[in-house]
């Protein structure tokens, strides 16, 4: 392996170090439509009256749309595959409105300032219900958030709009109320994580033009070009073959653009206009109308014996979905399923949810992706457990979590074939010095030093769900184009999979030029998301090398005159294995194959796997905690990953770091608050704080790497596993530093300080 | 109004209103580079030199420019290109969104220290926030940058 395990700087670094304008609302043409939504200032109401009339007289307004004027078939945002798990629950306006935020009318004119006076011209009589604001009390509650008719779930999701139900479910192995009843020792506790936002840097937006062909081109700062093509179509209620859709650089992600969330509104307007349109949206749109983590009660009860064996373990989660149901039936599945099997010895298990429409922003795709809530609350009840065990909580990990070989029955019965999770363990508890610092130091000025631990898994990809397809063809001179359909965010999969192209096709990573998503050329790929790129584009990617590599040997030995079995491609030539010095260089392929060929020298593959191997990992938190103050902080986190192969150590550890950092901010300070009335309190970075590089301490990141059989290289996948430790390890943390027990996040100074004068 | 701002070395004079703010006038003026990440003061995307300082352009009005010196990265391609390199090398550059402002602000802090200890880094750079790369890598690039600068360590 030449390239792959190598820190190969990303192919579009120094444009991006050098700030040239590759993104979205660099891009856009300059005489765009500016597009803005007007938004509800109601939790819950109907639009009785809606009067635009003014508004459209106004100079500079190309048109002012609402609920009479858009598709009345009703569509899901999330960008998923085909047919969506998330119900059909939206109009792109809708006479009822279900938060406060919800869309009204889409105003289009020639600058922002002409569409904001407009904006405040459009006279909305509202008839205001009462919201359902509380998810505890959603389920069969009288209001209903979803009463119409033509709302509907395409997968048996178990979702019910009558009863406010998104999905439930119940799946199990053995019995486990019985081994529970019959443990020594039980743990029971209920834990509580708020929405999140994912905050990149650029915000939501799209521009949208109608091309040489009348058809309609979406140019997204997206996850997913695909979906959004087809989330569109059914929006718009266009077929599909009328939009093409482009991803340019993007801003960073986090799952936030796996969801269609302003992409409805400049396409209409072009629809409508035939004029350019863009949407940008602002800050405090992305913190009040955008897509969160969805906020999770989860149940556990966890049976072990005196000596510390888990016996079983029950789940039972609560999931709040809000608005509408965008990833709803999927997030909540990943709070038992990759929260349950770290445990894989337990005899029985138990995994039961709700998920409730209720009249909040709705939820949707945040890395972790519900294993982050999951995982808070399975890895805290395992540190409870250690205490009334009185063991040690690493030995008790080490007695009981998943090994090489082990089948995990909470894990669709799937055999860890690649875990290196004990020697993850076994590592972050020396590199933090577990031995020497658990569970806490008074230091001299009275402040407490304390560490915390915690283990995680996610998947590799969505098994027998995403695909990923890729292209490769050789060109004239013999450098080689790469054709993926995975949107890189910034994580670096244009790198990451030349190189393994180039590995591959033992060349250098500079001779293969990779293109980016466009919905007209580019393969299929279901998206970046699932941490599935590395995994399933990067096993595409290895299939479709070799079969370029087979055409260019045919290709060379025709043109050689000898048997295609016995040449040999070495990366520069094809040569015949029984006379060397015959041989066709791969810059002579190349050119013949422009000129008068008979066979394409192109390949492409696709790849869709069966299981989904877990990428594993441990980390670990020493803090420092105020008593007097209440203040928690971060002094140092040691982590150690499990993604199998690293196939780009820098763009690895990076994404490790970044991951334990927006961990760190769910943990201590993220938080979305709502009033009684459903307004967002934290709808600017004034109030919605994300850390800053004074608020993380030192990072230590390490790769133990299996060897994961079914993956290119050995890779299984990083983008998400890296969010899950921190918040279970630092609540560890504060417990073993104060005996305050937090079940809910975050973990704020106020109360660390009240809980310690309640103390 | 009318100003007249040397950008990037040249002479610019535009009609422009009474409340825009820098940011968007030097996007105007084809300065791709400085982005808006908040507009609330708060993420330091928006960062470029006012006389030689950095400041944030969402939280100065245009007008309040006028007669004064702005450089935006498109200003100082090749600083940009030689600290960019160190943060490429580390891959944390990841998005790169936030790569202008925070680069805009490390040139400006190796004007201001010819040595500057971690913490002083730290407190200089607290204004730029980073969604992707949780800073470590940031910081290690800055290092390799200084250790380059100082001969130590050839590129």
């Amino acid at each position: 392996m030449k390239y792959v395990n190598q820190p190969v700087r990303k192919k579009d670094a120094m444009s991006l170090v050098t700030g040239k304008p590759v993104y979205t609302d660099d891009l856009a043409p300059k005489d765009c439509l500016v597009v803005k939504v007007l938004r509800s200032p109601y939790a819950h109401a109907i639009i009785e009256e809606i009067q635009t009339d003014i508004a459209k007289k106004l100079p500079g307004i190309a048109c002012v749309l609402t609920y009479e004027d858009v598709p009345q078939k009703r569509f899901t945002m999330a960008g998923q595959t085909y047919p969506e798990p998330s119900p059909y629950d939206r109009l792109i306006l809708d006479k009822r409105v279900r938060f406060v935020g919800d869309a009204v009318a889409i105003v289009a004119g020639e600058d922002e300032k002409a569409v904001e006076k407009a904006m405040k011209v459009i006279k909305v009589k509202y008839q205001v219900l009462e919201p359902v604001l509380d998810f505890r009390t959603a389920k069969d509650n009288p209001i209903l958030v979803h009463p119409e008719e033509n709302w509907k779930a395409l997968c048996p999701v178990g979702a019910d709009n009558k009863r406010n139900l998104c999905a439930c479910g119940l799946e199990e192995h053995g019995d486990v109320d019985k081994v529970i009843a019959e443990s020594d020792v039980v743990v029971e506790n209920t834990y509580h994580t708020k929405a999140v936002q994912q905050t990149m840097m650029e915000t939501f937006r799209t521009y949208t033009t109608m091309d040489t062909y009348g058809r309609l081109n979406v140019i997204s700062s997206t996850q997913v070009p695909f979906h959004v093509r087809r989330i569109l179509s059914n929006a718009l209620d266009i077929p599909k073959s009328k939009i093409r859709v482009v991803k340019p650089r993007i801003g960073g992600g986090f799952g936030a653009k796996q969801t269609v969330v302003a992409e409805v509104y400049p396409a209409i307007v072009t629809l409508k206009t035939g004029r350019p349109a863009k949407i940008i949206y602002t800050r405090e749109e992305s913190l009040t109308a955008s897509t969160p983590r969805h906020e999770m009660e989860v149940k556990v009860r966890i049976g072990a014996t005196k000596d510390g064996h888990i016996r079983g373990i029950e789940v039972k989660t609560l999931s709040n979905t809000g608005a509408y149901g965008e990833h709803g039936p999927t997030t909540v599945g990943l709070s038992g399923h990759k929260s349950i099997p770290l445990y894989s010895k337990a005899e029985a298990f138990r995994f039961q949810y709700d998920v409730v429409y209720t009249n909040r922003m709705s939820a949707g795709a945040y890395r972790g992706y519900g294993a982050t809530q999951g995982i808070f609350a399975v890895e805290s009840a395992i540190n409870e457990l250690a205490v009334k065990l009185g063991m040690d909580p690493v030995a008790l990990r080490e007695m009981n979590l998943t090994r090489e070989g082990d089948v995990m029955h909470g894990y669709y019965g799937e055999t860890a074939g690649s875990c290196h999770l004990d020697r993850c363990l076994e590592r972050t508890a020396d590199m933090i010095g577990w031995k020497e610092k658990y569970p806490r130091r008074v230091m001299p000025d009275g402040k407490i030093r304390s560490v915390g631990i915690a283990m995680a898994m996610q998947g590799s990809g969505i098994s027998n769900v995403d695909t990923g397809a890729v292209s490769i063809k050789i060109n004239d001179d013999g450098f080689y184009s790469l054709s993926i359909g995975a949107s890189d965010m910034g994580t670096g999969c244009d790198t990451i999979l030349a190189q393994m192209a180039a590995d591959c096709l033992d060349c250098s990573v500079d001779e293969i030029i990779v293109h980016g998503v466009d919905t007209d050329i580019s393969p299929y790929d279901s998206g970046s998301y699932a941490s599935s790129t590395t995994y399933v584009t990067g096993m595409a990617t290895v299939k479709a090398c070799q079969t370029l590599v087979d055409k260019m040997k045919a290709y060379g030995a025709e043109k050689l005159g000898c048997d295609a079995k016995d040449v040999e491609f070495d990366g520069e030539k094809v040569y015949c294995l029984k006379d060397e010095k015959r041989s066709i260089s791969r810059k002579d392929l190349g050119n013949e194959a422009m000129c008068a060929a008979h066979n394409a020298l192109y390949a492409t593959e696709a790849f869709s796997s069966p299981i989904s191997p877990p990428p594993f990992m441990a980390g670990a938190v020493e803090i420092e905690v105020d008593p007097e103050t209440g203040s928690v902080e971060v002094l140092d986190y040691a982590a150690v990953v499990d993604c199998g192969t690293v196939v780009n150590p820098n763009l690895a550890k990076v994404q490790v770091e970044g991951g334990l950092v927006q961990g760190i901010g769910m943990a201590l300070f993220e938080e979305i608050t709502y009033d009684e009335k459903g307004y967002v309190a934290e709808n600017s970075l004034m109030q919605y704080k994300i850390p800053t590089r004074l608020d993380m301490g030192r990072l230590r990141v390490e790769f133990d790497s299996s060897y994961e059989q079914t993956g290119p290289f050995g890779a299984k996948s990083i983008g998400e596993i890296v969010i899950n430790t921190p918040a279970p390890a630092i609540a560890h943390a504060v417990y073993n530093a104060t005996g305050l027990r937090f079940t809910e996040l975050p973990i704020t100074p106020e109360k660390v300080a009240m809980g310690l004068i309640k103390e | 109004m009318q100003i007249t701002i040397k950008l990037n070395g040249k002479q610019v004079t535009a009609d422009v209103a009474p409340d825009m703010n820098l940011l968007n006038f030097v996007r105007s003026q084809g300065c791709y580079s400085v982005k808006c990440g908040c507009e609330t003061s708060n993420c330091g995307l928006c960062t470029l030199w006012m006389d030689g300082k950095p400041v944030l352009s969402c939280s100065i009005l245009a007008a309040r420019a006028d007669g004064h010196e702005i450089v935006t990265m498109e200003g100082c391609q090749e600083e940009a290109a030689e600290f960019g390199a160190f943060l490429a090398d580390q891959g944390a550059e990841q998005c790169g969104f936030c790569s202008p402002g925070f680069i805009m602000n490390v040139l400006a802090l190796f004007r201001e220290y010819e040595d500057p200890t971690e913490e002083e880094i730290k407190e200089y750079l607290a204004g730029n926030l980073c969604r992707c790369s949780g800073y470590e890598g940031q910081l290690r690039a800055i290092r390799a940058y200084m250790a380059y600068k100082k001969g130590g360590e050839s590129k």
